[in-house]
């Protein structure tokens, strides 16, 4: 049958399996949305393409499925760029279309022209350009192969104007991606995973360095029954958070910058570290000439070229984290390790004193509080929480403690503010039967809040948790440590957020008071339409304990001692 | 310490940035990079020659197999290999010299292709020290223009048909490269 390249594009994307997109329209991907009509897909009208890109990573990200934005040319391809990037290194899987001015117009600066295959070359896994409406399908099929297998990552397919207007003969039968060159699927030698096993039996303080690729290759009851067998405690970084129960008696809590300072300590005085999907982000290791100096390293990893890129290590097992864990299991012997438990356990007692939790309430509202106040308030329900990026980021990932996987959705590796709220959109079009909360600062929230919009046209539930500090508060944080308390370009003047809110059709109210968090939190849960929360908190806190960039990862700036604190708040 | 390495990649437009894009945006140093057509049509071929240690030169492995074009890579420093640079050398020549410019490219087997009234030019094919060799003694005569191909490689003896992906990652089973190894033939 004879078909266009608009209508072959949709009938690829729902072959794929693809029922919902976030886009936004324009002139050179007019051809692709005129033919939308012939096809079952949604579209969700975002509004800004950066927005439309984030919400694709966030249905990817707690879906496990691939996330579809589109945007036309030029301005609408290159607002993409920041939400590709996000996706690039935080390997989430996203596939964006951007349509492109005539393929005989190419190179001549037409209207709305850009090179954004040059321009997303660096931070993309791989894009396209096609200038024939009978590379559609081959293209499209190649594009979700890419962006779902091995290590994740984005795709950026761009097609010109007249591919999508073109026809040709399309029969409609799925086309097997055909990539000589492309083989995510490497597995270990029996040499290494022998390595490995002796590596794990003879050590005496090991401790599991438990990452995203757990989530991503949904390893996480592999990963429990390899710690439980051999008792060896877990520790997780940011994107890692949910792949191992926070409850189970063997995690850690988080490592890294913001980290748990017991997990910082155990990392360093380790013989062993079991890299399990992470890559030893600058974030998590802290100066590397310091970090872990008395443990071999085990690195478990999909991307081999991740293998002693920032941390040398003693055995690379590269492969798929469950198929690698899979065979390693049966070999794995159980041992007691009750010393070095034991040992980490007083390490909890000595530095749990200084929890911001065990702070008497004087009154004051910390964000700390509200959160773990959140937690407790959906504790057992299905709860997706979304963060942005900053001092709540790491507040959140501190005090909600995430049993399941897919349940904390953040922008680690890239940070980028403004990722919430766009995000959460994504996550409750991709589980709509889950609890979704945006948790943002009051600087991230305003570089997106025009999604609020497209949320109430698309008729979502996400509620909205401002942690409101009047700083862009992360920021503030260093220049109070490292730049003599030079508070330059902090102070943030917001507008009404309830006001702001309710102009949108948006319930809200503000809280100032640690007593209305529970019940303000009850009501926005009951409540049919999206709420959003404005926690006017206190301004100058920080996050405790910090690693300075640079320093090694057991110099921890530690909160100052709370019975001092509490004096001088009286 | 030099690294060269044979890159099969597909014939496909772009990827010669892609590959370019790689080197520039993981810092990698590239000494040369050269690029031609194979005995298959829908295959290119680079030899691209790196200032790397013998971890960087893992990564730079790695990272060419993460770019979906790239179908096989060896690094062939350590390996019996021959590689040649081709120059073309302008020389000054005035009628005084002119013999012994010719009896300096005769001593290196060079070949004269253009000749001037004021200058020769100059072909020469081999190794990169022999070129450098021509050059030096040549220098004092004055260079006029000078270019090079940078090294085309190729391992010697039975072709490696390994021209797929392996399936083990060999990640740390690093053959050691060291200079002794290298094979040079003039």
């Amino acid at each position: 049958m004879i078909k266009t390249g608009a209508q072959i594009l949709w009938e690829c994307l729902e072959q794929q399996g693809v029922t919902t997109v976030f886009g936004y329209p324009g002139g050179a991907i007019l051809p692709a949305y005129d033919a939308l009509k012939y096809s079952k897909i949604h579209h969700v009208l975002v509004r800004h393409e950066q927005g439309a890109t984030h919400m694709a990573d966030g249905y990817a990200r707690a879906s496990g499925r691939v996330g579809v934005a589109v945007a036309t040319s030029g301005p609408g391809a290159t607002n993409m760029v920041t939400g590709i990037a996000t996706a690039m290194l935080d390997s989430s899987p996203i596939v964006c279309i951007t349509g492109q001015v005539g393929s005989k117009l190419i190179g001549s600066d037409a209207f709305q022209e850009t090179d954004i295959t040059g321009v997303t070359l660096p931070i993309t896994k791989h894009n396209y350009l096609v200038t024939h409406a009978d590379q559609v399908a081959r293209t499209i099929s190649e594009a979700f192969y890419v962006a779902s297998s091995g290590r994740p990552g984005p795709v950026l397919v761009d097609i010109t104007k007249d591919a999508q207007q073109s026809s040709c003969e399309f029969d409609g039968k799925p086309i097997k991606p055909q990539l000589p060159g492309y083989r995510p699927d490497l597995s270990p030698t029996p040499d290494e995973y022998k390595q490995a096993l002796e590596l794990i039996h003879s050590a005496k303080r090991p401790v599991i360095l438990a990452g995203h690729g757990i989530i991503l290759s949904g390893a996480m009851q592999e990963v429990r029954q390899f710690a439980e067998r051999n008792n060896i405690p877990v520790g997780l970084t940011l994107l890692g958070l949910g792949a191992f129960p926070a409850s189970h008696p063997l995690s850690l809590g988080m490592m890294g910058m913001h980290g748990e300072a017991w997990l910082n300590q155990t990392i360093q005085e380790a013989d062993l570290l079991i890299a399990l999907g992470m890559r030893f982000d600058d974030r998590v290791t802290g100066n590397l000439k310091t970090y872990a100096p008395n443990a071999k390293k085990i690195h478990v990893e999909i991307d081999r070229a991740e293998i002693n890129k920032n941390v040398k290590v003693d055995v690379a097992l590269v492969g798929d984290l469950k198929a690698v864990l899979r065979e390693l299991l049966p070999k794995v012997k159980s041992q007691d390790r009750h010393d070095w438990l034991s040992y980490i356990d007083r390490l909890k007692g000595d530095v749990a004193v200084r929890d911001i939790q065990n702070l008497p309430d004087n009154g004051h509202l910390y964000a700390a509080h509200v959160i773990n106040d959140l937690w407790r308030e959906t504790l057992g329900s299905n709860t997706i929480i979304v963060t942005d990026v900053g001092q709540h980021q790491m507040w959140e990932a501190q005090y909600f403690k995430h049993e399941e996987p897919r349940t904390l959705i953040t922008s680690g590796g890239l940070g980028t503010m403004g990722f919430a709220l766009p995000a959460a959109i994504g996550v409750k079009a991709a589980r709509p039967e889950a609890e979704v909360w945006a948790i943002v600062g009051d600087g991230g929230f305003q570089m997106t809040m025009c999604e609020m919009a497209t949320m109430m046209q698309e008729n979502l539930k996400v509620n909205i948790a401002i942690i409101n500090n009047g700083y862009l508060g992360m920021v503030r944080q260093w220049q109070e440590f490292f730049y003599d308390r030079n508070y330059e370009a902090t102070p943030l003047l917001s507008p009404n957020f309830v006001k702001l809110a309710d102009a949108f059709g948006i319930r809200a109210v503000a809280v100032a008071q640690r007593s209305e968090v529970v019940p303000t939190v009850g009501m926005a849960r009951k409540h049919r339409g999206p709420v959003l929360i404005d926690f006017q908190v206190e301004q100058e806190d920080s996050v405790y304990p910090m690693v300075a960039a640079g320093a090694a990862l057991h110099e921890m700036i530690r909160r100052p001692n709370p019975l001092e604190e509490t004096a001088a708040d009286v | 310490m030099l690294n060269t390495f044979v890159v099969y990649v597909e014939n496909k437009p772009g990827v010669l940035t892609r590959v370019a894009s790689l080197f520039r945006r993981r810092a990698f140093n590239i000494d040369s990079l050269t690029v031609g057509r194979t005995e298959k049509p829908e295959v290119s071929r680079m030899t691209i020659v790196v200032d790397a240690d013998r971890d960087q030169a893992l990564r730079v492995e790695a990272n060419l197999y993460k770019l979906v074009n790239v179908l096989f890579v060896e690094n062939i420093t350590a390996k019996p290999s021959i590689s040649r640079d081709l120059a073309m050398i302008k020389v000054s020549a005035t009628h005084e010299a002119r013999s012994h410019v010719l009896e300096l490219a005769n001593v290196f087997r060079a070949r004269v292709v253009d000749v001037a009234p004021e200058s020769l030019t100059i072909e020469i094919t081999g190794g990169e020290e022999k070129i450098d060799g021509l050059l030096e003694v040549l220098r004092p005569y004055g260079v006029l223009e000078m270019v090079r191909t940078g090294i085309v490689a190729m391992r010697r003896g039975t072709k490696s048909d390994e021209t797929a992906v392996p399936a083990t990652s060999g990640a740390g089973v690093a053959t050691v490269a060291s200079d002794d190894n290298v094979s040079y033939s003039v």
